[in-house]
C-alpha cells in the first residue's frame, strides 16, 4: 500500500513578476514503511515536495494523497488536525521549545495536539525516549544539549504520537558525520520498531546511500527513483 | 485550559526582565487607581458626611417654588401647617427614611446692644434636627448645654459673626425678624454657642428653637420652610428620594398645583459638582490605566509573536490547530495581565492600610476645617480595577495572537 501519492503535482511561486516552478509535473509513489530519501541539490524542489506531503502547502496543480486521503485541497485547520493525527515532523533546527524540557518537548504532541490524558501520556513519553536513549536526559532543557541530542529528541517528539509518516527536512545538516549516522540509524530502527515511514530530504551522498528508495529531483522535476540500487529514469 | 495556561506561563518567563518590567507597569497603574479610588472616595465621603450629617441632611422637602427664591428665604412660600401634617405623616411611614426635621429660616437682625448686623437663622426641634443632621452638634463651639442642642430662649450664632460682633456663649443678645406680613417683632435670646462654619449653602447659619422662631415671627399657625430627612441607608438614596417623590409630588394644592418639590443633597449643594468631578477624574485614571495596559500588553505581545515566528511555525506544523496557537498567546496576555493586577491590587492594599493607620490630612474650606481621611477601598472596586486589566490584557492580546495563528506554517519554518 502506498503512504503517499503523487499524480502530476506542480507547485509555482510567485517571485515578484516572475513565475518560478518548484515543482513540476511530478508523479511518485511512496510505500508504507519505506525508507525514503528526497535527494537533490539546492532549489530542487525537495522542501517543497516535503511541504506538500506535510499539508504545510498546496500544490497549484495535481493530486496529492497521503495516508489514504486526499490532502490537497484541505484549509487549515483540517491540514492542521491531520498533520496532527498521522504526521510527525523532524526538522533541520532541531525546531525544540526552548522553554521547555526534554520530557515536555516529548509530550507536547500528545498534551496540546491529541489531547491525550496525564495518565497515557507519561508512558507514551518515557517510551519514545527510551527508544531515543534519552530518557536519562528527560530533565534538561534543549539548550543543555548537543546537537545530537536534540535531534534525538525532536525524533521522539515525531514518532510519541505514532504518526504513520514522518517528514524530516534535512535532518543531519547541522550535525558532524558521526552524529549524522547515529541520527539515521536511529531513524531506520524506529522505523523497524514502530512500522513508521520516513521520508526525509538530504543532500549528504552518505546518508542517501541509505536509503531504500531514493526520488531524485532537479529543477523541480523527478529525475529517477532507485529502490536499493535499481534505478528507474524519468524522461 | 491549564494546560494552555502552563505553556503560557512559561512562555512569559522566557524573557523574565521585559515580562517583569511590564508587569511592574501596569501593577503601578493598578496600585495608582487603587490608592486614588481610595482617597477619593475617603475623602468625598468625609465631606458629604459632613455636609449632610451637620447641616443639609439627605434630602429635603419644600413647598413648591420655595427653592427658586430660596436665597430671599420667603416667608411667603412657607409650608402651610395642614401640608406638614400631612407630609409629616407620609414620613413616618415611609421605608428607608430614618428621621425628619421641620425647619422654619429666616433673616433677622442681631444686636448686641452695641451694633447690629444680619443672620440667618434656623428655628429647628433640637431633639429631631440632632437625629436628622446628627453632626450639628459637633460644630457648636463652647455650648452652653450638653445634654441637648439648644432650649427655647437660646440662640447658637455663627462662629465667625458672633466674633465681630464681639459676642460669645452666654452673652444676651436681640433678635428682631419681620414676619410675612411685614411686622416686626423682636425677642432677647442667651448666646448658647457658637455654630463653627461650613461649606455650601446654610453653612453659615445660626439655630434657634422652633417654637421660638414661630413666636419671633408672630406666626398664627405653624408653618414650615422645609423638612430635612435622614435616610437609614446612604446608598439607597435615590431609591427612597424616588420612591418619596412619586408619593408626594403629586399631591395637589387648592389652585391644583403640585404642593411639595423634592430635593436630595446632589440638588442642594454646589459641592456635588466637586464630588462630579472626582469621579471624573477617578475615571481619567482608570482610562489611562486602561492605555497603560493595553499598550504595554499589546507591546509585549507584538514582540513576542515577532520573536518566536519559527517556533509558531513548528507548532503549527506538528499540527496545533490556529485556535489553539491563538488561545496560547491570549493566554499569555492574560497571565501577564492576572498577575500584574493581583500583584498590583495587594501592594495598593497595603498602600491603603498604612495611609489608614497614619491618617491623611486634608484641610478644606478653611484652615478651621481639617478632615484625617481614612482611605478605604470597596472589594467591588478591587476586583473592578483587576477586570479592567484583565479584560484589557486580553484584547490587547488578541490581534498578535490572531496574528500567530494566521502565519502560514511553511512561511513561519522559513523565518529567519
Amino acid at each position: 500500500m502506498d503512504i503517499v501519492t503523487f499524480e502530476n503535482v506542480s507547485k509555482t511561486y510567485r517571485m515578484g513578476q516572475v513565475d518560478v516552478a518548484a515543482l513540476n509535473q511530478v508523479t511518485l509513489r511512496i510505500p508504507q514503511g519505506a525508507f525514503t530519501a528526497l535527494v537533490g541539490p539546492s532549489g530542487s524542489g525537495k522542501t517543497t515536495a516535503l511541504n506538500l506531503i506535510g499539508c504545510l502547502d498546496r500544490p497549484s496543480t495535481g493530486e496529492v494523497t497521503v495516508a489514504g486521503k486526499r490532502v490537497d485541497r484541505l484549509d487549515r485547520r483540517e491540514a492542521a488536525v491531520f498533520r496532527g493525527e498521522h504526521l510527525g515532523f523532524v526538522f533541520q533546527d532541531f525546531n525544540l521549545l526552548p522553554v521547555l524540557t526534554v520530557f515536555e518537548n516529548v509530550e507536547y504532541p500528545l498534551l496540546m495536539i491529541l489531547d491525550i490524558p496525564k495518565g497515557k501520556r507519561k508512558p507514551e513519553v518515557e517510551r519514545a525516549l527510551a527508544a531515543v536513549e534519552m530518557a536519562d536526559q528527560a530533565r534538561k532543557y534543549p539548550a543543555q544539549l548537543s546537537g545530537g541530542q536534540k535531534q534525538r529528541v525532536a525524533v521522539a517528539r515525531a514518532l510519541v504520537g505514532k504518526p504513520v509518516l514522518v517528514l524530516a527536512d534535512e535532518p543531519t545538516a547541522n550535525l558532524d558525520s558521526h552524529t549524522a549516522q547515529k541520527v539515521v540509524d536511529l531513524m531506520k530502527r524506529m522505523r523497524d520498531e514502530f512500522g513508521t515511514t520516513f521520508v526525509f530530504s538530504t543532500h549528504d551522498p552518505r546518508i542517501m546511500e541509505q536509503a531504500e528508495l531514493t526520488f531524485h529531483l532537479e529543477d523541480g522535476r523527478l529525475m529517477d527513483e532507485s529502490v536499493a540500487g535499481t534505478e528507474v529514469r524519468h524522461d | 485550559m491549564i494546560k494552555t495556561m502552563r505553556l503560557a506561563l512559561k512562555n512569559l518567563m522566557r524573557y523574565k526582565r521585559r515580562t517583569l518590567l511590564t508587569g511592574l507597569l501596569i501593577g503601578v497603574g493598578v496600585v495608582a487607581v487603587m490608592v486614588f479610588v481610595g482617597l477619593s472616595g475617603s475623602f468625598k465621603q468625609a465631606i458629604v458626611g459632613q455636609i449632610t450629617d451637620s447641616f443639609l441632611s439627605h434630602m429635603q422637602v419644600h413647598r413648591k417654588g420655595y427653592m427658586a427664591s430660596v436665597d430671599n428665604l420667603p416667608l411667603d412660600r412657607m409650608m402651610p401647617a395642614q401640608a406638614y401634617q400631612r407630609l409629616s405623616a407620609i414620613l413616618s411611614k415611609a421605608d428607608g427614611v430614618e428621621a425628619f426635621s421641620p425647619r422654619i429660616k429666616f433673616g433677622a437682625m442681631l444686636s448686641n446692644y452695641v451694633q447690629t448686623t444680619n443672620v440667618r437663622l434656623n428655628g429647628v426641634d433640637p431633639e429631631k434636627e440632632q437625629a436628622a443632621a446628627p453632626l450639628l452638634s459637633s460644630r457648636v463651639l463652647n455650648a452652653a448645654r450638653t445634654d441637648v442642642l439648644l432650649k427655647p430662649g437660646d440662640v447658637l450664632l455663627p462662629e465667625l459673626l458672633a466674633k465681630g460682633m464681639n459676642v460669645t456663649t452666654g452673652d444676651t443678645v436681640v433678635l428682631v425678624a419681620n414676619n410675612k406680613d411685614g411686622s416686626v417683632n423682636g425677642m432677647t435670646f442667651m448666646v448658647a454657642g457658637l455654630v463653627e462654619g461650613l461649606m455650601g449653602p446654610g453653612g453659615r447659619d445660626g439655630y434657634m428653637h422652633i417654637d421660638d422662631a414661630a413666636a419671633l415671627l408672630r406666626m398664627e399657625e405653624r408653618e414650615v420652610s422645609e423638612v430635612a430627612i435622614r435616610v437609614r441607608d446612604f446608598d439607597g438614596l435615590d431609591a427612597v428620594s424616588e420612591a418619596l417623590r412619586s408619593e408626594i409630588e403629586p399631591i395637589l394644592n387648592q389652585q391644583n398645583k403640585p404642593m411639595f418639590e423634592v430635593h436630595t443633597w446632589e440638588q442642594l449643594s454646589p459641592f456635588y459638582n466637586v464630588i462630579r468631578m472626582i469621579d471624573i477624574m477617578t475615571l481619567g485614571i482608570k482610562v489611562i490605566l486602561i492605555a497603560v495596559v493595553l499598550i504595554s500588553v499589546l507591546n509585549v505581545m507584538m514582540m513576542s509573536v515577532y520573536e518566536r515566528v519559527r517556533e509558531i511555525g513548528t507548532l503549527a506544523a506538528m499540527g496545533t490547530r490556529p485556535g489553539r496557537i491563538m488561545a496560547l498567546f491570549v493566554a499569555e496576555g492574560f497571565s501577564l495581565g492576572l498577575a500584574s493586577s493581583l500583584a498590583g491590587a495587594a501592594v495598593g492594599l497595603g498602600i491603603l492600610m498604612v495611609l489608614r493607620i497614619t491618617g491623611v490630612e486634608v484641610a478644606f474650606g478653611g484652615a478651621n476645617q481639617v478632615f484625617v481621611l481614612a482611605p478605604t477601598i470597596s472589594p467591588g472596586e478591587v476586583v473592578s480595577a483587576c477586570l479592567i486589566v484583565l479584560a484589557v490584557s486580553v484584547l490587547a492580546s488578541v490581534q498578535p495572537a490572531a496574528k500567530a495563528a494566521r502565519l502560514e506554517p511553511v512561511e513561519a519554518l522559513r523565518h529567519v
